[in-house]
């Protein structure tokens, strides 16, 4: 594919252009961590009409990790933790990770879950199962790995949380202005279309599912202002990644590992049927179970307004503590932390 | 509980924030150092620096730990403008480490060295126990000649002058990261680890140099904005004309990193009067500056770094705090 074109100038200046006679404020929210970051790569924020406001929701799968799994990971000893980067330095209410490993905890930064079978040849490991639908087939994969391996010393932390839940969440509340949403590309690769039907079936706001790259991007979000002229849908912008029932192999991957719980989110609270526990089949692989370890809501630190950022309640600047105190050297709240974090974002490319 | 700042965490270690940061409120406070140049000029025309190598594989495509020990001190003293001419050099090494390794790596070091025109002539070793040491680190000083009427410093960039880079951006640390974490990249990148001496003497003959930093941790992006804090005058980038090879690119883009923060090892970030055809020319005639293209400019309109993306937005590029680190999806 000659994606190069999905970056072509001209092509997104003409867009660009249509919605310039777009006069009707639109808030519009991108659930997509990774969404927030390619909107401030390319530096589109300021080249949309001054009607339309981009939001960043809830989509980071760093930030809205509780506290509580940062400070249980801390209490292990003689274990080896097998983490994805971005949750390092995610501060919980004894310091971070990365802290602690500076203290002489075991924590291993790693690119693919099964590398964290490759360290449980020799040692026990604890794998941070945190993510969306985007990480948890491959995650659900290496715990099947496990058994097949018949590892002893192995086993999975499951922090995971998926996304249409925290929308029902999120539309669910009242003071939430969003006029659509641009939705995730990666995660709906897995979930498909029909997973946000509900949207506009109970809530009657539209969405978009779209890519990454800047044309997928504008073009979203031109639709997305077609549709307050016309009605709320859900459309597919990402056809080619993305179908109407997604990744079938990948869902039951999932469903023969997994199974729905409720799940705390940092900033927003515990949300009904929001995360992924392992089966008791795979208990054996349960790092709740063999460690004892239950994940609570907790608190923000005073002042942080995570939650609220993370609702699109406000945006970063308007937190008391950004910049100020929070920065991503010295980050109070979690969305300050991963490069995918809203507030990271902001700090980054929005100043 | 202690607080971040209280011990040191790998933060400290990547060239970035919060590298300064312990520089200049532990190091330079107490030495009362005036600049926070990797080298320094010391007596007449004598340059003298000197950097620890604690690389992780011991070899890389491209290079290994003694090439690089040779090459980063060589490129130091050549961003001074200063000739290389001898180099000391201290082991620590792991009880357990293989001689034969040991011989192989101290080879390199010499091959990198001649070929550089630069004679190694005292050092010293001490041996560890085994777990106190990741095999072999390398410490190395060197002492360059600075030639009559060569003062390059960001004193002399003026707004309007161009920033130049002679190739591509990113291939070292890909290279080290494919190979240290397996991602079984076909062909696998190699370093750009290279002596640059040779190079920047041919630049400073044909002229226009103001400044010259090589851009190893921390990026090009370090460089500018540390350029930016000296001179008080703004840089625009220019995405489209950014060298970085495809296969960098998509790796980037997979893992959320972005090749104008990541290190290099053979690159090299020169700040130029505007007139600068024959000096851009001339560096595309030699090996090491094929690629060499002007990436941005120095302007008074702007305060700070910003980078022009390839639909042209405007964004900032900001002094990271720390090392980016890999996303998890």
């Amino acid at each position: 594919m000659d994606w190069k074109k999905f970056r072509n100038p001209q092509l997104i200046a003409d867009i660009l252009q249509l919605l310039q006679s777009h006069q009707q404020p639109l808030r519009l929210m991108e659930v997509c961590g990774t969404h927030t970051m390619a909107i401030g790569h390319w530096g589109i924020r300021k080249l949309l009409p001054a009607t339309i406001s981009l939001i960043s929701g809830p989509g980071c799968p760093v930030c809205v990790t509780p506290t509580s799994l940062i400070d249980a990971l801390i209490e292990l000893k003689s274990v080896t933790i097998a983490t994805f980067g971005d949750l390092i330095r995610v501060p919980g209410n004894y310091g971070s990770l990365e802290l602690a490993r500076a203290r002489g905890l075991q924590v291993k930064v790693i690119y693919s879950p099964l590398e964290a079978l490759e360290l449980a040849e020799k040692r026990e490991v604890i794998l941070v199962g945190i993510g969306f639908e985007t990480t948890i087939p491959g995650m659900a994969q290496t715990l099947i790995e496990a058994r097949r391996r018949n590892l002893k010393n192995f086993s999975l932390l499951p922090a995971f949380k998926t996304i249409p839940p925290a929308l029902r969440a999120l539309l669910k509340e009242n003071d939430v202005q969003i006029d659509g949403f641009l939705l995730p590309g990666h995660v709906s690769v897995i979930i498909g279309l029909e997973s946000y039907r509900f949207m506009t079936q109970e809530f009657g706001i539209g969405g978009i599912i779209t890519g990454f790259e800047p044309l997928d991007i504008v073009t979203a979000i031109y639709h997305l202002a077609l549709q307050q002229e016309n009605s709320p849908r859900i459309e597919n912008e990402y056809r080619r990644c993305v179908s109407d029932r997604g990744n079938r192999i990948a869902r039951d991957l999932m469903e023969q590992v997994l199974e729905v719980q409720d799940a705390p989110w940092r900033g927003l609270g515990w949300i009904p049927g929001s995360g992924l526990g392992i089966r008791a089949e795979f208990a054996e692989f349960d790092a709740s179970r063999k460690y004892g370890i239950t994940l609570a809501a907790g608190n923000d630190p005073p002042g942080c307004r995570c939650g609220d950022v993370l609702k699109g309640k406000i945006i970063p600047p308007e937190c008391p503590l950004f910049a100020r105190v929070c920065q991503p050297e010295n980050p109070i709240g979690p969305c300050m932390v991963s490069s995918e974090g809203s507030c990271a974002a902001y700090y980054k490319y929005e100043q | 509980m202690n607080n971040k700042d209280d011990i040191i965490t790998l933060g400290h270690g990547s060239g970035a924030g919060l590298t300064r940061k312990l520089i200049s409120n532990i190091f330079s406070e107490t030495f009362n150092l005036p600049s926070l140049e990797d080298a320094v000029q010391i007596e007449h025309r004598l340059a003298v620096t000197t950097d620890a190598h604690v690389i992780k594989p011991l070899f890389f495509p491209g290079g290994d730990i003694g090439k690089l020990s040779i090459t980063g001190t060589i490129n130091d003293l050549a961003m001074k403008g200063a000739i290389p001419r001898y180099i000391l050099c201290s082991f620590i090494i792991e009880e357990g480490l293989p001689l034969d390794l040991l011989r192989k790596i101290v080879k390199s070091m010499q091959t990198t060295a001649v070929a550089a025109r630069v004679a190694i002539i005292a050092g010293d070793t001490k041996v560890v126990e085994i777990g106190q040491a990741d095999g072999l680190y390398i410490t190395t000083t060197g002492i360059g000649e600075i030639p009559e009427q060569v003062e390059l410093n960001t004193g002399n960039i003026k707004p309007g002058d161009k920033i130049i880079v002679n190739g591509t951006l990113g291939d070292h640390t890909i290279a080290i990261i494919n190979q240290r974490e397996s991602l079984g990249l076909e062909p696998a990148p190699v370093s750009d680890c290279a002596a640059l001496n040779e190079l920047v003497q041919m630049m400073i003959r044909a002229g226009k140099i103001r400044f010259l930093r090589d851009a190893t941790r921390g990026g090009v992006a370090t460089i500018l904005n540390e350029i930016n804090a000296e001179t008080g005058l703004g840089i625009v980038i220019q995405e489209s004309d950014l060298p970085v090879q495809e296969s960098t690119r998509a790796v980037c883009e997979l893992l959320g990193l972005d090749p104008l923060y990541m290190a290099n090892e053979g690159k090299l970030l020169a700040v130029v009067a505007p007139d600068c055809e024959f000096l851009l020319e001339k560096m595309r005639n030699h090996p090491l500056g094929k690629k060499s293209v002007i990436i941005g400019r120095v302007t008074e309109q702007e305060r700070k770094v910003y980078l022009k993306t390839e639909i042209g937005g405007l964004r900032p590029l900001p002094l990271l705090a720390s090392d980016p680190l890999p996303r998890i999806c």
